[in-house]
């Protein structure tokens, strides 16, 4: 694979292909130190209105630096070096985000398109409850809004992601790791964003969580119309929950197509490794090394243990 | 030959909220049998209590009631301290279980000389490298700090300490789930290789039934400090019998279903007649384990 080999533009029919809601065209980031890595490369995706864009790749791939430069969160030594991020809002104004000054930043953020965090169970203040840190939101970018609003609106979006209103006086400790998830999802919808970026929303939870956080998901998708950007590593779920996904390699975009295409026909080597790495449920065993039956003799040959391990894999 | 067996293990925390007080039973009734060369699963969502057990037979938690008994190559229990030889752990976040200002070497020399497996500085230094050569690390990360290494490297190194003082019992408390999908395989392999050779018994607690399905010969499926299900491991994942099992395998992200989410129809709720029973796929039927029926191991 030559590094500047072009991600595949023919990007294939979206949902609603008329209405793109943010457009990534040739980003590029980079990190400023004594040596300059190059965490994203000439990455060009489009999110359609109401789209789910599973990103899919390992740790390190850039995917979450793709995230952030997105939402203008890099500060030095990162650096958008070339690239556009568009913004196609609801009222027909497109919005160039990496031109956006302060307090037009400010605006934008949260309001247009929100993020809910890695480790999102971890990202929510210890020392003060839910709702001073759900209201908050509310009284900094809608400060028109009378405390009985703020709070009636807080109670509407705990509703909306599964936590009973009543907990919003609880400390983060009080509320389990699911719990905790949903308060993020729920802060992040406050003020009914257009676009909703998900950075592993739901590594550290139980499949039985992360079934009911994915419903919610999907569910709110379609009752408000949101495009989604899900990051994780986790193929298998992408493949369950999105329409379209773009597989990263190094900071590359290596495959960018339908989930289903991409579960049927992958193209790129690496998404077959990616999608070798997780053994089915049901079926074969894989790069799985271990052979039936408990009376089977040791392994022979040399350790295999790097079998499953995707070319440049930096773990 | 025996190496672990588990009987009628309990675990009860008490609750306090204000002046009030109450018990949680976190584990009831649970029994099994590790032996030598096999890997026991026990898989359940959070909160079904498997970390407890593991912690119970880790020694880390006292049981209510219950016994754990550790059997020598002699057929004779093992006793206190050699037990700690016997049983080790390996936890779930390499990124915590490893000290930041300590070196791998020394990580590993000192359980190589707490457990008197080494004397002196070059034995210990030896023993040391051939426990890196095991989990295939290169001897050269000796020196180096965990920050130095990666998600994988530190989980190999958590192995190798395990191994250290000798250990014949593996107790991996989700030992991958904090590993990047690309190096979950390798540990798992590793582990699996390992044990082989050794004929090490392991128990793998895990939430993620697929590898549990192909990496172990027995699953154990807990609920609410139960145990649901048990038997042969593609039997429980392929034949699932209780409803809680059911629920759990139909949770697992599975590409050929798409579109299920988008489907209207509820989440299936687990019937919860049959929750205080046992499916047992070696005996073919349920069990009740209150009823002073023998379950067997």
């Amino acid at each position: 694979m030559t590094t500047h080999n072009p991600p595949p533009r023919t990007a294939p029919p979206a949902p609603d292909a008329a209405r793109p809601v943010l457009t990534v065209r040739d980003l590029n980031v980079v990190y400023r130190g004594d040596r300059t890595v190059h965490a994203v490369k000439d990455v060009s995706l489009t999110l359609h209105r109401g789209e789910i864009l599973g990103l899919a790749g390992e740790s390190g791939c850039g995917k979450s630096t793709l995230a952030y430069a997105v939402n203008r969160l890099h500060e030095w030594p990162a650096e958008v070096s070339s690239g556009t991020v568009t913004f196609h809002d609801r009222d027909g104004h497109d919005l160039d985000l990496l031109a956006l000054r302060d307090e037009e930043l400010r605006r934008f953020r949260w309001s247009k398109l929100s993020m809910v965090f890695q480790g999102a169970m971890n990202a929510l203040n210890p020392v003060t409850t839910v709702r001073a840190q759900l209201e908050d939101v509310l009284t900094t970018h809608r400060p028109g809004m009378s405390k009985q609003q703020r709070r009636a609106r807080c109670a509407e979006v705990l509703d909306l992601v599964g936590v009973e209103p009543g907990r919003m006086h609880s400390y983060p400790h009080e509320l389990s790791g699911g719990m905790r998830q949903r308060v993020m999802i729920a802060m992040a919808l406050l003020l009914d964003p257009q676009v909703m970026i998900m950075d592993e929303p739901t590594t550290a939870l139980d499949v039985l969580v992360q079934r009911g956080i994915l419903r919610e998901i999907l569910r709110l998708r379609d009752e408000l119309g949101f495009a989604v950007v899900f990051i994780t590593h986790d193929l298998p779920l992408l493949l369950e929950l999105s329409d379209r996904i773009a597989v990263m390699l190094r900071g590359e975009i290596v495959e960018y197509d339908t989930a289903e295409t991409l579960y049927r026909h992958p193209r790129h080597p690496y998404t077959r490794q990616l999608l070798e790495s997780f053994p089915s449920l049901t079926g074969e065993r894989g790069a799985f090394l271990r052979a039936t039956g408990p009376a089977s003799p040791p392994a022979a040959g040399p350790a295999p243990h790097d079998q499953a391990r995707p070319a440049g894999s930096t773990r | 030959m025996t190496t672990l067996e588990v009987r009628d293990l309990v675990k009860e925390f008490t609750l306090r909220s204000g002046l009030r007080r109450s018990t949680l039973r976190a584990v009831h009734k649970v029994t099994f049998t590790l032996v030598p060369g096999r890997t026991v699963a026990v898989v359940g969502a959070s909160g079904s209590g498997k970390s407890t057990v593991a912690r119970m037979i880790a020694r880390l938690e006292k049981p209510t009631s219950g016994t754990i008994t550790a059997l020598g190559p002699d057929g004779e229990p093992v006793r206190d301290r050699a037990y700690r030889d016997h049983v080790q752990m390996v936890f779930q976040d390499p990124f915590a279980s490893l000290n930041p200002f300590h070196s791998i070497e020394h990580h590993l020399a000192r359980p190589l000389l707490l457990h008197g497996r080494a004397e002196g500085r070059e034995e210990v230094r030896e023993q040391a490298a051939q426990l890196l050569e095991r989990v295939n690390l290169p001897t050269a990360l000796m020196d180096r700090r965990p920050h130095e290494l990666s998600g994988g490297q530190r989980q190999r190194v958590a192995i190798a300490r395990a191994l250290a003082p000798g250990a014949q019992v593996i107790v991996a408390d989700e030992p991958v789930s904090m590993l990047d999908v690309s190096s979950r395989l390798g540990v798992l392999n590793l582990l699996a290789r390992l044990q082989q050779e050794d004929r090490l018994a392991v128990l793998y607690i895990t939430h993620d039934l697929a590898t549990a399905r192909h990496f172990s010969d027995d699953i154990l499926v807990m609920n609410r400090g139960r145990i649901v299900e048990r038997g042969p491991a593609d039997a429980v994942i392929l034949d699932p019998h209780h409803p809680y099992t059911r629920t759990l395998a139909a949770a697992a992200p599975n590409p050929e279903l798409r579109g299920r989410l988008r489907s209207a129809e509820p989440e299936p709720k687990a019937a919860t007649d049959r929750d205080h029973l046992t499916y047992d796929h070696d005996a073919g039927r349920w069990i009740d384990i209150d009823a002073d029926q023998p379950a067997a191991a």
